[in-house]
């Protein structure tokens, strides 16, 4: 059995030299000092493969335009198997690369692995930086949510603001007129068709790179023997992508990613908020008002970009210890401290949400009457739901109105509420019907405000009819 | 570099820290591939949970159909396609052989989904791709049809005719 293989290898290597190219990559010489502060970037190089494999996965039931998109994406998540844990590998997949890549650079700003010859990997680097911000931009829009369709309004907003180029990168990014049809296909194009292939060459760039230089050597490794790249370097790497993957996993499974009502362009009420990692600069923004403002939203961010792909010609020094390299290490404790700062000031001013439906889950009690909800067994009824409907049987509302085809036809039918009125207006009318409707019969109903906020919520998450 | 030292010249105790390093670097990757593996496989291979829409559709009366006489019915159904639910037309060919036994059949052939129609001289059903023919009770007579005509499930409402969800019919039925 064993000769059988040994002569399969052979045959495959003197036909295509497969084997001698694998065996000449795993046994590459690496310094001495190598391990596990260096495991970041074949993580990275392992959740870039990951997001690719769920990617395709979920393009496989995936309609790429606005409507379809979300039908299609809630159809994967409530009627596929795996689907909602293929699409939370997705989502979370996203997040992870995001620390991943960050910590590679980190690592190697801190080291000053940058430096002369390696000037090159390190922007090719700074480029990937920027293409894995892009898939979190443009992957973003993809669900056609309320959350997808404003926060995108918002992102290309910024992108007005930019000096001189701005109405060409609307106009490019299909948003001269709001976020549409238009918008949503680039989008779409430039995560599937751009970035992929682009991602590939680059990689295939700086891991070329990596090899022709070497990996960074520190200041003392000259003196050691080399080490060889497998197998223990190789363990580490493979320790490190399989903790993060079962983080990942772990994730996927037990933290729920919501998903909201389709994209609402006419929804006034909605509050927009960025992914985590776009937190910073979305409060950026804030700290600049009127004609500043493009220096929060493109000229500081824009700034930093600059400055981390110049970074190996701004520091042109000899390589030292990294234990002595204050001022790197000054850096990324000063970009750490105001992203914290930033992203938690974001955070904080974040007002609640109101309560919504999560339509990640099957939405069949949606046409049941108040009544029927009040005996139904229907699974994921949110809270929000049973409290409202329960305040809607107390108050006898179905005395006037009525609520999926159930319920008196003096008042008007509360499906499309949410349509036809905005939330303050409902809750002012409860208190004092004759100021805002003269003339109606409805007479004042006084509730707690917690009463209150969950019928409101309940009338508003109501289907159309 | 270049010249890689077979595994046999190593010495034997860094050869057993040299086999860990291997099983547990295949193990690990074993491990991380099953948990993307099973799920895909899952994921491509299991049938959707479809939400069933109300199926039954209003074929029409029943009291002016003639017994033994196939006539092809069109009513409105729904069908759910992906994540689609789409309102459309569909047709059945409906037999009363008597006033309590009717029977409605789906309007393809058994055999690669050709539209077959009823032949009035002969009496029997003819599909005019590869030349199937199918008896009034739906049996495979003739021709390469693999098995008989597939059913509606159907339901009588006084003399309305209710057409249900297309059953397929099984090789032992014929």
């Amino acid at each position: 059995m064993k000769r059988q293989i040994a002569e399969i290898g052979d045959w495959v290597e003197h036909r295509t030299g497969l084997i001698g190219a694998l065996q000449h990559f795993l046994y590459e010489d690496i310094p001495a000092s190598s391990g596990w502060h260096q495991v970041f970037g074949s993580l990275a190089l392992f959740l870039f493969m990951v997001q690719a494999f769920t990617g395709i996965l979920l393009a496989f039931n995936y309609a790429p335009t606005p409507g379809e998109a979300y039908d299609s994406l809630r159809y994967i998540l409530t009627e596929l198997t795996a689907g909602s844990l293929i699409r939370g590998l997705h989502h979370w997949g996203a997040s992870m690369i995001i620390v991943v890549v960050v910590l590679h650079m980190v690592q190697v700003f801190l080291y000053g692995a940058y430096k002369r010859p390696r000037e090159t990997t390190w922007m090719i680097g700074v480029v990937l930086f920027l293409v894995t911000l892009a898939y979190g931009l443009t992957g973003y829009l993809l669900p056609w949510d309320n959350r997808a369709y404003w926060g995108t309004t918002v992102t290309t907003q910024i992108a007005a603001m930019s000096p001189g180029v701005g109405a060409y990168l609307t106009q490019l990014l299909g948003a001269a007129n709001g976020v549409g049809v238009v918008t949503f296909a680039r989008f779409y194009a430039v995560h599937v068709l751009i970035l992929p292939p682009a991602t590939i060459l680059l990689v295939a760039l700086h891991v070329y790179l990596v090899r022709k230089h070497g990996v960074a050597p520190v200041p003392g490794d000259e003196l050691k023997p080399k080490k060889r790249f497998f197998p223990v370097q190789v363990f580490k790497d493979t320790v490190a992508i399989f903790l993060a993957f079962a983080l990942l996993f772990v994730m996927a499974v037990a933290v729920h990613v919501p998903l909201e009502q389709v994209a609402d362009p006419t929804d006034t009420s909605y509050i927009p908020r960025p992914e985590w990692y776009f937190l910073c600069l979305f409060q950026l923004l804030k700290l600049f008002n009127g004609p500043l403002e493009v220096v929060g939203a493109v000229v500081l961010p824009g700034l930093t970009v600059l400055a981390l792909i110049l970074a190996p010609f701004l520091d042109r020094g000899q390589v030292v210890k990294v234990t002595r390299r204050f001022v790197a290490i000054g850096i990324v404790l000063l970009g750490a401290l105001g992203w914290s700062a930033l992203t938690m000031a974001a955070v904080a001013s974040t007002p609640p949400q109101e309560a919504a439906v999560d339509f990640s889950y099957p939405v069949e009690w949606m046409n049941l009457t108040p009544d029927q909800l009040a005996t139904s067994t229907l699974p994921n009824i949110p809270a929000f739901v049973l409290h409202g409907a329960a305040v809607y049987r107390a108050s006898h509302c179905s005395a006037c109105h009525s609520v999926n085809g159930a319920g008196g036809k003096i008042g008007p039918v509360l499906n499309g509420l949410a349509k036809r009125q905005t939330r303050s207006w409902v809750e002012d009318h409860f208190a004092d019907p004759q100021k805002l409707s003269p003339g109606t019969s409805m007479p004042p109903y006084p509730m707690s405000p917690q009463d209150r906020d969950s019928l409101t919520s309940y009338l508003f998450s109501l289907p159309d009819q | 570099m270049d010249d890689v030292p077979p595994v046999e010249t190593l010495q034997p105790e860094r050869t057993t820290r040299r086999g860990f390093y291997v099983s547990a670097i295949n193990g690990l990757m074993a491990i991380v591939t099953a948990a993307l593996g099973i799920p895909a496989l899952l994921y491509l291979f299991t049938p959707a949970r479809q939400k069933k829409p109300d199926v039954w559709a209003e074929a029409g009366d029943i009291a002016s159909l003639t017994p033994n006489s196939p006539v092809e019915l069109v009513f409105r159904h729904t069908r759910v396609d992906g994540w689609r639910v789409i309102a459309e037309k569909g047709t059945a060919w409906v037999v009363k052989y008597d006033d309590s036994h009717i029977v409605a059949f789906g309007p393809n052939c058994t055999h690669l989904g050709c539209a077959y129609h009823w032949d009035g001289s002969q009496k029997d059903f003819f599909c005019p791709c590869h030349n199937s023919v199918f008896s009034i009770d739906g049996k495979v007579v003739s021709g390469p049809a693999p098995r008989p005509l597939d059913r509606f499930q159907t339901k009588l409402q006084g003399n309305k005719l209710l057409i249900g969800e297309l059953k397929k019919s099984g090789e032992s039925q014929a």
